[in-house]
């Protein structure tokens, strides 16, 4: 446990650090609400009602942003078989990682995505339900990008490559969360939304870091 | 503290090719060993499959304490530590921040990372960023965090290649003083070390 506070400490310097971190996430989710309603026509009205589905579409692209480096740096400078040498198994690794990685980019996205929805006119009411979204969303994020990062370990183009695995997992808790923040926003029932997206998160949580674990051991070998 | 490793019949192979076969080899504590062999025989792949990164096409790798055989798992958190090729520091950070770090990462203690780098004589440059250091530097640190880390194997992987000569000797009486302690020494190199050691072939 001690140690597994050392590596978290430490890969939340890396990823607040310099080049990227919560700025370049941050920039990049504000560019992508800037330049979505701009596609979608100018009707005020329209826009209000998909604002918190961009708002929230475009956490999920914000999230792949800095997935490259999740892994691939420490492996590519010999980190990796340091942390594999340590006192926690490489699934606890994992955890820090995408931990670290949700801490500093998922996080802060998340207090930005209400300020992107009510810029693009959604109602206010919403708010409380895209922030849970995106905390829970981010998550989950979080975790199937670090699976994504450390399956394209040592391949070329890694960055496409965890684009192309991690894009297709990104689909259900993106559809989970829309439907809960449509169906609030109309009146409808919108719990079961939430729910398949915790629940999701919770999978995604518990389960990867088993994958990442291996997909890292393969790697090194 | 570890006493023994034991080498059974280690065969290696990358891909399909077979790098060594039958290969038996039994340290013990106050032992060193080189491996030598010509480029790509398998010196760094055995190091790797000691320490657990690499999995070996047949035969075993076994330790055992003063107790008898113990875990390769446990051995492999608790009591090895390895310096590959590369030194696994981040360019970004500051020397002391990775050196602290890797030691805390690796069983050892705040003191234990200033004692370390004081012998290796980095204290002044512990504020620099990493990027800065020369190669030489760098695989001070990486000693140091060697030294820091007080596991009672070591996997050495070519450790003198960037230093000068100065720092050469230093490093081999720190060897010297690791294995005096009942410490295991196992290194691939090139040039002889500057401590007296058991000599393997590999792949001949």
């Amino acid at each position: 446990m001690r140690a597994f506070g050392i590596l978290l400490r430490r890969e939340l310097a890396l990823a607040w650090g310099k080049g990227g971190g919560p700025l370049l996430a941050l920039t990049f989710y504000a560019c992508v609400v800037v330049l979505l309603p701009m596609a979608s026509g100018r009707a005020p009205e329209r826009l209000a009602s998909i604002a918190p589905g961009i708002a929230w579409l475009a956490l999920a692209l914000a999230a792949l942003l800095s997935l490259e480096r999740l892994f691939e740096r420490d492996y590519e400078d010999g980190t990796l078989d340091l942390l594999a040498m340590g006192p926690a198994p490489l699934e606890a690794v994992a955890v820090a990682k995408c931990l670290a990685q949700w801490l500093a980019t998922g996080a802060p996205l998340a207090l930005a995505a209400p300020v992107a929805a009510l810029m693009l006119g959604a109602d206010l009411k919403v708010m409380p339900l895209l922030v849970l979204c995106a905390l829970a969303g981010g998550l989950a994020f979080a975790f199937l990008g670090g699976l994504g990062a450390a399956l394209a370990l040592g391949s070329k183009r890694g960055g496409l490559l965890v684009a192309v695995i991690v894009l297709p997992l990104f689909a259900p808790p993106v559809i989970f969360g829309a439907g809960a923040l449509d169906g609030y926003a109309a009146g409808l029932p919108w719990t079961g939304g939430l729910l398949f997206l915790l629940a999701y998160s919770a999978g995604a949580v518990a389960l990867t870091p088993l994958a990442m674990g291996a997909a890292c051991r393969s790697a090194l070998d | 503290m570890l006493r023994v490793v034991l080498i059974q019949d280690l065969a290696i192979s990358r891909g399909e090719r077979t790098l060594f076969s039958k290969l038996d080899l039994t340290l013990r504590s106050g032992e060193a060993a080189t491996l030598v062999g010509r480029n790509g025989a398998g010196k760094t792949s055995l190091l790797r499959a000691v320490a657990g990164l690499l999995r070996p096409a047949a035969g075993s790798i076994g330790f055992e304490d003063g107790n008898g055989p113990i875990e390769a798992d446990t051995a492999r958190a608790e009591h090895l530590h390895m310096l590959g090729h590369q030194d696994g520091l981040k360019s970004s950070r500051t020397a002391w921040e990775e050196l602290r770090f890797q030691t805390l990462w690796t069983g050892g203690t705040e003191e234990s990372a200033r004692a370390a780098a004081q012998r290796f004589d980095l204290r002044r440059l512990l504020d620099l960023e990493v990027r800065r250091l020369s190669a030489g530097q760098r695989r001070r640190l990486a000693l140091a965090r060697l030294v820091a880390s007080r596991r009672s194997l070591w996997l050495l992987d070519e450790p003198m290649a960037p230093l000068d000569a100065g720092q050469r000797a230093a490093f081999g009486a720190v060897m010297a003083e690791h294995i005096a302690g009942g410490g295991m020494i196992l290194a691939s190199v090139h040039d002889p070390l500057p401590i007296p050691a058991r000599s393997v072939e590999i792949g001949a």
